[in-house]
């Protein structure tokens, strides 16, 4: 195990050009890797994603000799709390958790608690493709500073999905949002916001509304928060009653919500990925006719990552996984709409002619929207904003 | 003697007591490995003070009292029909073996707004081209887990009272009740019932303990927001900061206590209902000699439900798209069953069951044999029942723990072990009874004639107590399939067997997915009886005494 202090030496070094001591350790860490199994802790609700990771997995044992292991969470806070348990019965090495499928609060939690392996980032190779400048947006997890802590794999957005069948007016913004759902009562919903997507929505809302959506990158003060949400809650207030069950029910993920939509109960569906409706229909899950939509000024993003625990058995092999996920040929083989439709966290003016090339020959479906359609990508507000803003809708919302 | 005595109390006491005594300890605040040791009430007052908690306590109450109250009374008029129906009860056991889980899965793809029992009368009879906005699944007042919990423990409870009925004379108690002009419902419930109600009272308290605490059905069909306690606890225990694990076991003690409280209210009650039962024998009255058909309805409405569940796993699973308010898939196609990944988790079921079943056998006879030698019983009741009158919410996670802490990690040995806690319990009540009854002569000639015990057991006891302990072991194969906390905490992800996978899935957009799992979570049970039929049945195919298997 690396010694956690000399995390921000290390962090400074991030920007430097990569050494060959660097190289030579490389070797020595695939060496190392050879005959481990990883546990790679992701969230299991998506069988693509899951499918994804057995690919990964074959891919590693051929090339490597490592093998994946998915642990399939329905959460990613239990993986965070299962290391954390473990820092509590003082088990320090050879941990359960190898990988972790991380973002937002749950990085800065384990980041906090000191519970993460590195910085590595600057370790991998592949690491040269992609844009490592300060304030770029493969080093900032929810506006914190990843400094090498955790390693980028796949583009997050946020984006709507509608039946275009029983939907042709959808609204242009969350404001339209409430006017489509006076015309329409009973057919719209959200994920529990004590679920990442749920959550998602309302800080969606959140940066539309807000009077200074700047106020949202810096930590939330109960003076701020009061001020910068006062308009959200007059919104949701009157939106709540015109939901699905007159807003006293949710459903609990963003693909029970998509089971709904299937079934004809609501209308609209949600995710953070804005292939995923264009997958679904390809596996039989939504019907052809669904259709992507985003509101017009744009929609928050971020970058998913993947993070090591402190006290991983298998150090070495998920550092190999992490660098794997960040091959040319990975990220374009995610970006296909027949595998993830992922969009890649690779920053295209560093990949050579055959890389780019990979990219263009991608495949396209009539759900599944270009760049352009996705409009531009919001900066997550503070993490701190996400905790207290899900904390008040129970106190407000679960009685 | 003694050995056998210390070993089972080490095996199954030992880890339900650590468990427990972590919880409470937690509860109160001590986590050492966080350097916290000062003992307080903030658990507490964190737990209660979070937003919507005495809902969650509402819930808990209604769904656990209720459904335990409910099943016992739809028992009754259950038990009396099928007390002369040898044939028809034996179709409580496939119904038994049913995972709650599964039977949780289909039961929410049946009656969701959008299920399938909305499907069938969609839109001819209703007009529904959309689902309707009604609320079913899921419900505000628990109904819908209610009624899962129903459909467990209805039959569980009926077959014991089936059990209590065969070791008395029922049938000449009913006809002396009749000969006297007494309604048959009214013997049953007012002069029989009450006879067998001793047998019945902890299999009545273990359903309200199970009720009160159960975890997978509330996840799949009960409220969400907020949801009840044990679910809430549940929640708690996964969130990310390792702290909130001193209100989620402060929660996991209040549990222990509503339980405990519930339990109490339970027996005031028993007295209440006995008092009013002895006025009403005393009064006289007849009743009206109306035919009985509310045990025939029941069963109807009963089967009917877990036909339907079980239909609407089937064509899910087999679906390729189905589109409301289709009464049936657009097209049924095998795809889904040769690409889904359902093989992984039923081998670990299967081995996570054979390993579990093939030790608590062991276990019981060892309990059961050391007995027979020494001649004493051994006073170990409380093991049998402990771990089924605990919220397991309430004790697994605090075994977890302490398994860490002993140096075993969360990993396939700490699951088997937290399984065998629950499948012991059952193998050695299923066991018990026939072992016992076995008739002394054929071992007393054995003896004469020269064979020891371990001869006597290995010629005598077990080959003809095949039948029985195939029956065990298919118990304790059903019981263990159906864990779904025992798999989830001590195997902290790495375990994936059909319950977890099962569970996380019904929350997932492929519901053909979550079908198979439960299917399968379904069938390795009933893969399980048959065998416990057909094993004895051929083992003794020339041996026409023996032959039999399940009772």
């Amino acid at each position: 195990m690396r010694n956690l202090l000399a995390a921000p030496v290390l962090a400074a070094s991030l920007a430097l050009p990569l050494a060959s001591p660097a190289f030579a350790d490389w070797a020595q860490t695939k060496a190392e890797a050879k005959g481990q199994t990883v546990y790679f802790n992701a969230w299991g609700g998506d069988p693509r994603t899951n499918a994804f990771i057995d690919w990964v997995s074959d891919q590693m044992q051929e090339k490597y000799g490592v093998t994946v292991e998915q642990v399939k969470l329905s959460d990613t806070a239990e993986a965070v709390s299962r290391v954390q348990a473990e820092k509590a019965a003082g088990k320090n090495d050879g941990g359960a958790v190898d990988l972790i499928w991380i973002n937002g609060p749950n990085f800065l939690a384990m980041k906090e608690a000191g519970l993460l392996h590195g910085p590595f980032v600057s370790d991998l190779p592949n690491a040269k493709y992609l844009d490592l400048s300060e304030g770029s947006a493969a080093t900032t997890d929810f506006t914190v500073p990843t400094e090498g802590y955790e390693s980028p794999w796949r583009l997050a957005k946020f984006a709507f999905a509608y039946d275009a069948e029983r939907v042709s007016d959808p609204p242009k913004d969350m404001a339209g949002l409430l006017d489509w759902a006076k015309a329409h009562p009973g057919r719209f919903t959200h994920p529990n916001p004590s679920n990442f997507m749920g959550a998602s929505f309302l800080k969606q809302a959140l940066v539309e509304l807000a009077p200074d959506p700047a106020a949202l990158s810096q930590p939330v003060t109960d003076e701020a928060y009061a001020k910068e949400t006062a308009p959200l809650w007059a919104w949701y207030d009157a939106l709540r009653p015109l939901m699905w069950r007159e807003g006293k029910a949710f459903p609990e993920n963003e693909s029970a919500q998509a089971q709904l939509l299937a079934d004809g109960e609501v209308d609209f569906a949600m995710f953070f990925d804005p292939a995923a409706p264009a997958a679904m229909i390809e596996q039989g899950v939504l019907p052809p006719s669904v259709r992507v939509w985003v509101p017009e000024g744009g929609t928050i993003g971020n970058i998913s990552y993947v993070a090591i625990p402190y006290n991983a058995a298998h150090q070495a092999g998920a550092e190999l996984v992490a660098n794997f996920l960040l091959d040319p040929a990975t990220q374009a083989h995610m970006q296909d709409i027949r595998v993830l439709g992922s969009f890649s966290v690779l920053d295209p003016g560093k990949l050579d002619a055959d890389a780019k090339q990979a990219f263009a020959d991608l495949p396209t479906a009539p759900a599944l929207p270009t760049l352009d359609d996705l409009g531009p990508t919001l900066p997550e507000p503070h993490p701190s904003w996400m905790t207290k803003l899900t904390e008040d809708w129970a106190q407000r919302y679960t009685k | 003697m003694r050995l056998a005595g210390a070993i089972l109390t080490l095996v199954i006491g030992a880890p339900v007591l650590l468990g427990a005594a972590l919880t409470l300890a937690t509860g109160f605040g001590w986590q050492p490995g966080l350097g916290r040791v000062a003992l307080g009430w903030e658990g507490f007052a964190e737990a209660l003070a979070a937003p919507g908690i005495f809902t969650s306590l509402r819930l808990t109450l209604v769904t656990g009292l209720g459904a335990a109250l409910l099943s016992l009374a739809a028992s009754i008029p259950l038990a009396r029909w099928l007390v002369t129906r040898q044939s028809a009860s034996r179709w409580l056991t496939p119904l038994l073996a049913v995972p709650h889980a599964a039977l949780a899965i289909g039961l929410a793809f049946l009656i969701a707004p959008s299920g399938w029992a909305a499907r069938l009368i969609s839109p001819w009879a209703t007009g529904w081209d959309l689902p309707p906005q009604i609320v079913t699944l899921g419900d505000p007042w628990g109904l819908s887990l209610i009624l899962g919990l129903m459909l467990k423990e209805v039959p569980f409870l009926t077959l014991m009272t089936l059990v209590a009925a065969a070791q008395r004379p029922v049938a000449e108690q009913m006809a002396a009740g009749r000969a006297l002009g007494y309604a048959p419902g009214r013997v049953w419930a007012r002069i029989v019932w009450p006879q067998l109600y001793p047998a019945l009272r902890l299999p009545v308290l273990i359903v309200l303990a199970f009720s009160l605490s159960v975890v997978d059905m509330a996840l799949i069909l009960g409220p969400s927001n907020p949801p009840t306690l044990a679910v809430r606890i549940l929640r708690l225990y996964g969130a990310p900061d390792p702290a909130q694990a001193v209100p989620a076991s402060a929660l996991a003690v209040i549990l222990l206590a509503v339980m405990g409280a519930s339990a109490a209210l339970w027996m005031v009650g028993e007295r209440a209902v006995a008092r009013l039962g002895k006025a009403l024998i005393r009064n006289g009255h007849r009743g009206a000699s109306r035919r009985n058909w509310s045990g025939a309805g029941l069963i109807g409405a009963g089967g009917l439900l877990a036909i339907g569940s079980l239909g609407a796993l089937i064509l899910w699973s087999l679906a390729s798209f189905w589109r409301f308010p289709d009464s049936m898939p657009a097209d049924l196609t095998l795809k889904r069953w040769a690409s889904a990944d359902w093989t992984g988790p039923a081998l670990t079921s299967l081995t996570l069951a054979l390993i579990s079943t093939a030790l608590a056998l062991i276990l019981a006879m060892l309990w059961l044999e050391s007995e027979d030698r020494s001649g004493k019983r051994l006073p170990l009741g409380a093991l049998i029942v402990l771990p089924l009158l605990l919220p397991q919410i309430g004790f697994l996670q605090g075994l977890t723990t302490g398994f860490l802490w002993l140096g075993l990690p969360p990993g396939p040995v700490a699951v088997t072990w937290a399984e065998l806690l629950f499948v012991f319990p059952y193998v050695m009540i299923a066991l018990a009874g026939p072992w016992r009854a076995l008739d002394p002569v054929h071992l007393a000639s054995a003896a004469s004639l020269g064979a020891g015990p371990t001869r006597r057991l290995l010629r005598i006891k077990l080959p003809m107590l095949l039948g029985p302990i195939c029956a065990a072991a298919a118990i304790g194969v059903a019981v263990s399939v159906a864990q779904y906390l025992a798999v989830l905490l001590p195997g902290a992800g790495r375990v994936q067997a059909l319950a977890t996978e099962a569970v996380a899935l019904a929350s997932g957009a492929d519901r053909r997915l979550a079908a198979i799992l439960a299917l399968m979570q379904a069938a390795l049970p009933w893969v399980g009886f048959a065998l416990a039929l057909a094993v004895p049945a051929w083992w003794h195919r020339n041996r026409r005494g023996l032959r039999g298997g399940v009772a």
